[in-house]
């Protein structure tokens, strides 16, 4: 898979997050009383005639590895694991933006691959690795940090997180020798509103040369 | 002279080798205990160099908190429920039904009589956690009556448009006209000009798209008082409006913005976030977050108004511009003003008269963004600049040296025609290049205040171990506050950056400015600078009583303390003179100085490759050359022009907000459907900075976030002229547009 390929892992529980995208406000269809009543999780009853495993609607315990910590936490399935990074784990680093897998602030690696952690549910990241900036930035990443901040490839640092974690993907991928060309496909999907990308791009291939020794 | 003050003679101008000796001596009066401002010939350790940002470590970690990442004991969860149409008479909300939802804490009715834009509230939901809010949100039942609604401002201009405001028409806002010549004046420059150009250019809303959305955590103490997490530009002002709002002194109000994930101008004073959050976190005795998620952010949370440009320019045949005069409006949505574009702005033609105003329409307010009238006035002047030369068979690059006054912009054009190889690269026939890949280079001048101003201070506070803490109300909007304040206290003292700590952002430090009109580094530098100085004078007395020498001579650099003989000892040494508790002093800001210049200029040049087959635009890169009096960090300050070139970019090639016209709601409210520019339409962009010593203030510094905006999209365009021979009036560029240009120049001979 391409590093920049973030279509998300498959998903164990039989659901896709299509089927779950919460509606925001109200869904509307024309004037008078409108109620936009629609059950807050479908139940998935082909699925489940076809003896597929199925989790909800109400909370389940899943086991995340998060950071190389093991935490037990109780979610909803139709619960990104970006809602869960940030709420009950408390880890704030990734960030919500677009909440619908355009915008790449809530990058985060799932066993090394960059996702989307706002278009992968919860339940579908027990047994594998996530690691978020936080843990990124403590460990192997710190060169890629420093980087990032001898050249300025940050403005207001909303969307920061992300492009670090997009960046570290590519230089996975590519190593010391990893090119302009590469660090931008890598980070396509990564959008920055103050628009910091040369930067982005340096500081990407400032780190990459000095992973060399690593 | 006055008592308290001062006279000195600096040597004010440009900075920056090689570019033309521009260099005057200027008599400045200034308070006595002011530092001398930085002249031409200034020996600076740190200002101008290249400083990273002082926050930059713990924003790339992740560590940083903004305001969505503030985690409280109970925090609870709240949203809005927003009217789904431009226009509806709001008939009834019953929040019964969700007031029973599991883990609902309490519920806001918001409803007003008439809904006049999409968006609109209508009600806020409090709940446990957000899966809840969620579900109650759905269970808020509105009956609402869909009435008639215009959102474009053309439509809203018929005689049997809808009325936003009954009592008055859609067309009665007055945007201010631009340019004051008298009709008889402008008639006769017309009747006089050799080479007479008209045309209407058009301009898109363009929705401000900061990643952070608007939004706050509220928590009200045991002692009453209230903590107010924010996402704002202005935490002063939002401490005021909150404290209007709650009803509660403004000393029981604390406003913090530690972090802040943008704003562009869409983020001054409280918003219906916080008013909600405030309100709810009274009823329900939590603390509670609200946030608007991105659908609400681009429907309500701020946006350019659009413009329709009716110009015409005339000059005389050798290029020398005598006349400007049209019509201009725009739409402020339902709000009151802004709607201008200022078309006039860059050159001093002798005759100019544009007339202004604005139009409601049934949508969401205007708000301020980046260099409010700006990007689309220059779009259209800049635009009718190069058609002017064409007409007259010139340069576009020698009409606009011919008729600029500027004297830093004046210095800036062949720096970056140099830059971009405008000699080589420019298609003296436009659209003349073989094949379906056209090239072409176009050039565009901005302009932008100020000096800054306000009566803002500093604290400073310096411990007997050598540590200086900087603490001032002021926000960081991403432009670098921080490490200015830091750069500006550490020249002073002799230090580097990192040694200063600035904590900023919280309503218990002394009031700084908005962050508005590039304001906010003219206003606070000259604080920094002077506290940092007031902070040097009372260790250098310390110092030199020890040694028993005069203060004057000490020298603080590199760490060190030295005076005459010899004498030499650290920083950290000399603050151990310090009395126990250290020492706070407090720099002011003072009025400004008659320096150099008074504005801003810059210039923009574009070099694009058009594919006249698919219509695509490619800018492949842009030459920016920029001065905003003395830069302080030559890092954050590239930064900041190439996020000016980069939102340019943007606007003129893919952003615009659609609305439904039935409706009157967004259809593209996504960062997938409402496209900014990604990485990989990223060009090359090439930053260059005219240094000025500029004397305004004792640091000589002018804002630079706006100016680095306005001369883009006109430059892409004129570039884009040069590359197909025909003119696009109309932003954004589109492929759709770019054929449709051509397939009607095909058709119609005309360019």
């Amino acid at each position: 898979m391409a590093p920049d390929d973030r279509a998300g892992v498959p998903p164990p529980s039989g659901l896709s997050r299509r089927d779950l995208l919460r509606g925001t406000g109200l869904a509307v269809a024309a004037g008078t009383v409108l109620r936009a009543g629609r059950d807050a999780v479908a139940e998935d009853a082909p699925a489940a005639a076809a003896g597929v495993r199925t989790q909800g609607p109400g909370a389940v315990e899943v086991t995340l590895k998060v950071n190389g910590v093991v935490r037990k936490v109780n979610v909803e399935p139709r619960e990104t694991l970006l809602d869960v990074l940030r709420l009950p784990l408390d880890t704030t680093g990734a960030k919500r933006v677009c909440d619908r897998a355009s915008c790449g602030a809530c990058t985060v690696h799932l066993d090394g691959q960059a996702v989307y952690a706002c278009a992968v549910l919860a339940v579908d990241a027990e047994g594998h690795d996530v690691t978020t900036v936080e843990g990124l930035a403590a460990g192997k990443g710190a060169a890629l940090v420093e980087a990032f901040v001898r050249h300025d490839a940050l403005q207001c640092g909303f969307c920061t997180p992300g492009m670090v974690m997009a960046c570290a993907a590519a230089i996975d991928a590519h190593g010391p020798d990893l090119t302009m060309d590469q660090a931008r496909a890598a980070t396509a999907g990564n959008l920055c509103r103050c628009g910091t990308y040369p930067h982005v791009l340096e500081a990407a291939l400032t780190a990459a040369k000095a992973a060399k020794g690593r | 002279m006055a008592e308290g003050k001062t006279e000195d003679k600096v040597k004010l101008g440009i900075v920056t080798p090689g570019v033309g000796d521009v260099v005057r001596e200027v008599t400045i009066q200034r308070e006595d205990d002011d530092p001398v401002t930085w002249g031409v010939d200034a020996k600076l350790a740190v200002v101008g160099k290249e400083t990273p940002r002082v926050d930059g470590r713990v924003k790339a970690s992740g560590a940083a908190r903004f305001t969505a990442d503030i985690r409280r004991p109970g925090l609870a969860f709240a949203r809005i429920v927003r009217c789904p149409f431009g226009h509806a008479k709001v008939k009834a909300v019953r929040l019964d039904r969700a007031k029973a939802m599991p883990g609902v804490l309490g519920v806001l009715d918001l409803k007003r009589g008439r809904a006049t834009y999409a968006g609109a509230p209508l009600a806020a939901v409090c709940a446990e956690t957000e899966t809840q809010l969620d579900d109650a949100m759905r269970a808020v039942e509105v009956d609402l009556e869909p009435l008639p609604c215009v959102v474009d401002a053309t439509d809203a201009l018929r005689e049997d448009a809808p009325r936003v405001d009954p009592k008055r028409a859609n067309a009665d806002l007055p945007a201010g006209g631009r340019g004051a010549a008298p009709p008889e004046a402008v008639a006769k420059a017309l009747a006089a000009a050799e080479v007479k150009v008209s045309a209407t250019y058009r301009t898109q809303i363009q929705t401000h798209s900061a990643f952070e959305p608007h939004g706050s955590v509220a928590e009200f103490g045991a002692d009453g008082g209230l903590t107010l997490w924010t996402s704002t530009q202005g935490v002063e002002s939002v401490q005021r409006d909150a404290a209007q709002q709650t009803g509660l002194p403004v000393g029981s109000v604390r406003v913090i913005t530690e972090f802040m994930g943008g704003g562009f101008g869409a983020k001054f004073g409280t918003t219906e976030c916080d008013r909600a959050a405030m309100n709810l976190a009274q009823l329900t005795k939590r603390p509670v977050w609200c946030m608007n998620d991105r659908r609400e952010e681009h429907l309500v949370g701020g946006n350019r108004p659009d413009s329709v440009q009716a110009l015409t320019l005339g000059g005389t045949k050798d290029g020398t511009l005598t006349v400007i005069t049209g019509e201009v409006y725009g739409t402020p949505g339902n709000g009151t003003g802004g709607a201008g574009a200022a078309n006039t702005r860059a050159y001093d033609i002798p005759a100019q008269s544009v007339a202004q105003f604005g139009v409601s329409t049934f949508t969401a307010v205007g708000r301020a963004f980046r260099a409010p009238g700006h990007p689309q006035g220059f779009f259209a002047l800049e635009g009718m600049v190069d058609e002017f030369a064409h007409a007259a068979g010139l340069d576009p690059l020698d009409v606009r040296r011919r008729n600029d006054k500027h004297p830093i912009r004046r210095l800036e054009w062949p720096l970056g025609a140099k830059r971009i190889g405008w000699a080589a690269h420019r298609r003296k026939v436009p659209g003349s290049d073989p094949g379906p890949v056209k090239r072409g280079v176009g050039c565009a001048a901005g302009v932008w205040g100020n000096a800054g101003g306000g009566g803002w201070r500093i604290d400073l506070v310096l411990g007997r171990d050598g540590s200086v803490v900087v603490r001032s109300g002021v926000q960081d909007i991403g432009t670098g506050t921080k490490t200015l304040l830091a750069v500006l206290v550490a020249e002073e003292l002799g230090l580097r950056p990192e040694a200063v700590r600035v904590e900023i952002g919280d309503s218990r430090f002394p009031p700084g400015p908005g962050s508005g009109g590039s304001t906010t580094a003219p206003s606070m530098g000259p604080v920094a600078r002077d506290a940092g100085a007031k902070a040097r004078a009372a260790v250098g007395a310390l110092v030199a009583k020890e040694w028993g020498v005069e203060a004057g001579p000490l020298t603080f650099a590199a760490g060190q303390v030295k005076g005459p003989g010899g004498k030499a000892t650290t920083f950290a040494k000399a603050c151990s003179l310090l009395a126990p508790e250290g020492a706070t002093v407090t720099g002011r800001r003072r009025p400004n100085y008659a320096g150099f210049h008074g504005t801003v200029g810059g210039v923009q040049f574009a070099q694009v490759a058009v594919d006249v087959e698919t219509g695509v635009i490619r800018v492949e890169k842009v030459v920016a050359v920029h001065d905003a009096g003395r830069i302080v960090d030559a890092l954050t300050a590239r930064s900041q022009v190439n996020g000016g070139v980069i939102q340019g970019i943007s606007y003129a090639l893919y952003e615009e907000r659609l609305l439904d016209r039935t409706s009157g709601d967004m259809v593209n409210p996504t960062l997938d459907t409402y496209r900014i520019l990604g990485m990989a339409d990223c060009p090359e962009i090439d930053v260059v900075f005219l240094d000025v010593a500029n004397g305004m203030n004792n640091a000589g510094i002018m804002g630079l976030g706006e100016p680095a905006t306005v001369p883009t999209a006109a430059a892409v365009a004129n570039a884009v002229f040069n590359a197909i021979g025909v003119r696009l009036r109309e932003l954004p560029m589109t492929p759709a547009r770019v054929l449709g240009a051509l397939a009607a120049a095909r058709k119609g001979g005309a360019k």
